[in-house]
């Protein structure tokens, strides 16, 4: 009581902990609250085709550039060649190499991506363009149409859809600029003119099953503090299926040294996966900051599956004993019992449990005859509860019922205890006490069981750590708990009737 | 089904839950390094003795399990005796032998016991079966209590005792506990020992309750309860007062019974007694413990303070 201070600040920073923790890994890290959650990915693959001139290869592919799409996976197929990733701020690639290349080669990049709507492609540092004059006419006729334009609109994004349907109008000035330049290359020197901060991007539509597609080339125009993408060209791109900018205007998308005739295209399809799965294979491109079991070995994973149950286990038996008030022998004994349900399902493991405690029972009051020391007894009640483990075991194969096996993962030492313990209550204090205790405990037992069992409870246990301090610091405030038990409300009742 | 008191009624009576108990007071008042007083049988005799506190007399120890057999010696030349394990708790491990005969030795059950089943009895209590963590521990043999003649008709098949809760040296509530059939002859409450609250400023019963349920009479005798009253009232608040000081511990339960010779001794003390004397007082016992806390006393009270005190403020007016 008197250290009141420091124990609230650690409730409040193990619950800060836990809460910063849990958001961490749900927001940043796209871990899903929910087991069966699906999230949608993309999966893009490139194909680059060569002829080798017998000669030392290079090939590079400039990797997508975009904020909007966030990369989970990739893989590079390619026989024989040396591969490397290069990731660097300003762009990434792949670099493939060999030394001796001939005849037709075909390289595989596939990548696997998923779609983060709430980036925004905003934060890019908006540079104003450089502007370089055509030659005449044509610098004054896209002079006149941007004056024109000028004049028709009120503000930069009216400017730009105004001169984006000119150019898509069959205007005489318009039909002479493009006799010359590009739908695409006439908007952006028109923006640049007006200095409007834009560029040129390479995109690729995304549909699932598309397949041989190239970039779209794409103008990202910087509009009300975000790049809008404008598509001149190809006229019929779909609005709702997604783009992902995959070049940036400078480098090249493909650059093959010693190698001719070199092209790409690409596949795209759609998959759906468990967003646990996608959330985990981005993890483990390496982020220290997130405290991850996915990282470990399997079979220390799973390991740690069990393990961080227990938790789960102690808060139930915590919250039965002090708020409800529940009798049980022994405080760990009931978790024990419930982590071997998990193994035995339910009804096994309480049949299973009552078998063995009853028939311990019996077997134990014939000991108590044979005046033995306390050690040599519970050593002779362990070796029993093994004998009666191993005979049903055996009855119930012979018998053909393999549900009744998984008997064997009650723990021996637990077991024997609680047979002792019972044994003891039951010569001091008569067999409805033991029903009382064991029924408590069994009681107990089963409900962390249940709690322990559901599915989603395994889930936040394992992948979101932030939980347990979040337990932690219940129980620690139960402890502080001088409230009345549910059962002291029973026990009092009388007191409130006069 | 659900018959379940108003919590908020509960705190407005003064009633202390378990929780609370745990908590506030005992891990509040109750050093941890004092607990052995209370918690070792054999420490408490050795400490009562140092400070003048009267209890039963000590017959003997069992430290080892070859030293078992010369219990029979030391019990040759005593009628009854009590064999206890000096750590145990909540009356586990007591055998209360009232004499022997050509039958064996006769419990206060009635039932008779053999000399191989008291041998067992004081391995068990040897190797730790009784003590709170099951650490090994020594059989104290007690000489039995002649209870006082005015129980007559009162406990069944066992001896009454007198729980009292002292707070800080102050005695706050007390009840007295009667064996019963269901209780097997122990005055545990939850074994269906009937407890009778009594006026700690007189010694006379109030109210009385068996398994948490208020009773009239004795369920097996049918004395009407509520005619009890403890003679020598003062001399037991005195000597349950003086328990503080011996145990070194704020809160505590001391069981004293009445012997026909030598008047009240205490039996043992409990540094986690237990909250059924509420309800065999029919009150809550917080507000006395609150008055004792707000008490401020700069000097150390003696023992006679704290009765005069307890006497003057807890007297039970209705």
């Amino acid at each position: 009581m008197s250290a009141r201070g420091p124990f609230l600040f650690l409730i409040f920073t193990l619950i800060a902990v836990g809460l910063t923790s849990i958001y961490y890994r749900h927001v940043e890290s796209g871990v899903p609250l929910t087991t069966g959650e699906q999230i949608t990915l993309w999966q893009i693959e490139a194909e680059i085709s060569f002829t080798g001139k017998n000669d030392a290869v290079s090939a590079q592919l400039t990797l997508p550039q975009d904020p909007e799409f966030e990369l989970v996976e990739e893989f590079t197929a390619s026989p024989a060649y040396g591969v490397h990733v290069l990731r660097e701020a300003a762009d990434s690639k792949v670099v493939w190499s060999k030394r001796q290349v001939s005849g037709p080669q075909t390289l595989y990049y596939q990548g696997l991506f998923k779609e983060n709507r709430d980036q925004e492609r905003v934060d890019e540092p908006i540079q104003r363009p450089e502007f370089e004059p055509w030659l005449e006419p044509y610098q004054a006729t896209a002079q006149a149409l941007l004056n024109d334009a000028y004049a028709k609109s009120g503000n930069r994004e009216l400017l730009v859809m105004q001169l984006e349907s000119v150019l898509q109008s069959d205007d005489q000035s318009v039909a002479m600029l493009l006799s010359r330049y590009s739908r695409t290359e006439v908007f952006l020197q028109l923006l640049e003119m007006a200095a409007v901060p834009s560029k040129r991007v390479g995109g690729l539509v995304l549909e699932d099953g598309r397949r041989h597609q190239t970039l779209v080339p794409l103008v990202q125009v910087y509009i009300n503090q975000q790049w809008e993408l404008f598509d001149l060209q190809s006229e019929g791109l779909d609005p709702d299926l997604p783009v992902i900018i995959w070049l940036q205007d400078s480098p090249a998308l493909l650059d093959v040294v010693g190698g001719e005739n070199s092209s790409i295209s690409f596949s795209i399809s759609q998959v759906t996966r468990s967003a646990l799965q996608a959330a985990n294979a981005e993890l483990a491109n390496g982020d220290l900051f997130n405290f991850g079991l996915y990282n470990l070995p399997i079979a220390e994973q799973n390991l740690f599956k069990g393990i961080l149950l227990l938790p789960i286990g102690a808060l139930v038996v915590v919250f039965l004993r002090v708020i409800v008030g529940v009798k049980c022998s022994g405080t760990f004994m009931p978790i024990l019992i419930a982590t071997s349900f998990i193994q035995t399902e339910l009804l096994n493991g309480v049949l299973g449990f009552l078998l063995v405690v009853s028939t311990g029972l019996v077997i134990r009051s014939y000991l108590s005859h044979l005046n033995l020391l306390l050690v040599s007894r519970i050593s002779a009640v362990v070796i029993v509860v093994i004998g009666i483990i191993v005979l049903f075991t055996i009855i119930a194969f012979r018998l053909g019922l393999t549900d009744a096996l998984t008997i064997t993962f009650f723990p021996m030492i637990i077991m024997a205890w609680t047979i002792e313990r019972m044994s003891i209550l039951w010569e001091e204090e008569g067999g409805q006490e033991v029903l009382v205790q064991g029924g408590g405990s069994l009681l107990v037992a089963v409900i962390a069981y249940l709690m322990m069992d559901n599915a989603l409870i395994r889930h936040w246990a394992f992948n979101f750590l932030g939980v347990h301090a979040l337990i932690m610091a219940a129980i620690l405030l139960m402890g502080q708990y001088t409230g009345y038990r549910l059962s002291e409300l029973r026990r009092f009742k009388p007191m409130t009737d006069d | 089904m659900f018959n379940f008191a108003n919590p908020f009624e509960l705190r407005r009576r003064g009633v202390m839950g378990m929780n609370q108990r745990n908590f506030a007071y005992i891990s509040r008042y109750n050093d941890r390094s004092m607990f052995p007083n209370v918690d070792n049988k054999l420490k408490t005799k050795t400490l009562a003795l140092e400070y003048g506190i009267a209890v039963p007399d000590l017959l003997g120890v069992v430290r080892m399990q070859h030293d078992v057999e010369e219990v029979f010696q030391i019990l040759e030349q005593h009628e009854g005796f009590c064999i206890k394990p000096a750590k145990g708790s909540g009356g586990k491990g007591i055998l209360v032998i009232l004499h022997s005969d050509e039958n064996g030795y006769k419990k206060a059950s009635g039932d008779y016991v053999s000399r191989d089943e008291i041998v067992r009895h004081i391995s068990n209590i040897l190797a730790g079966l009784f003590s709170l963590a099951g650490a090994a521990d020594v059989a104290v043999i007690e000489a039995l209590i002649e209870f006082d003649p005015v129980f007559n008709g009162l406990s069944h098949e066992g001896v009454p005792d007198i729980r009292m809760i002292v707070f800080k040296g102050y005695p706050v509530m007390s009840m007295l506990r009667l064996a019963t059939h269901a209780s097997d002859g122990k005055a545990n409450l939850h074994q269906g020992a009937v407890g009778v609250g009594l006026d700690i400023s007189t010694g006379v019963a109030r109210s009385a309750v068996q398994y948490d349920r208020p009773v009239s009479k004795h369920p097996d005798t049918g004395m009407d309860l509520k005619a009890i009253q403890i003679d020598g009232w003062e001399r037991l608040l005195h000597l349950s007062a003086a328990c503080f000081e011996m145990s070194g511990l704020g809160y505590l339960g001391a069981d004293i019974v009445l012997d026909k010779n030598r008047g009240p001794l205490v039996l043992e003390l409990n540094a986690r007694p237990g909250l059924a004397i509420q309800m065999a007082n029919g009150m809550g016992i917080l507000p006395r413990l609150r008055a004792i806390e707000g008490l401020t006393h700069r000097r150390t009270q003696s023992v006679e303070q704290r009765v005069e005190f307890s006497i003057k403020h807890f007297k039970q007016t209705d």
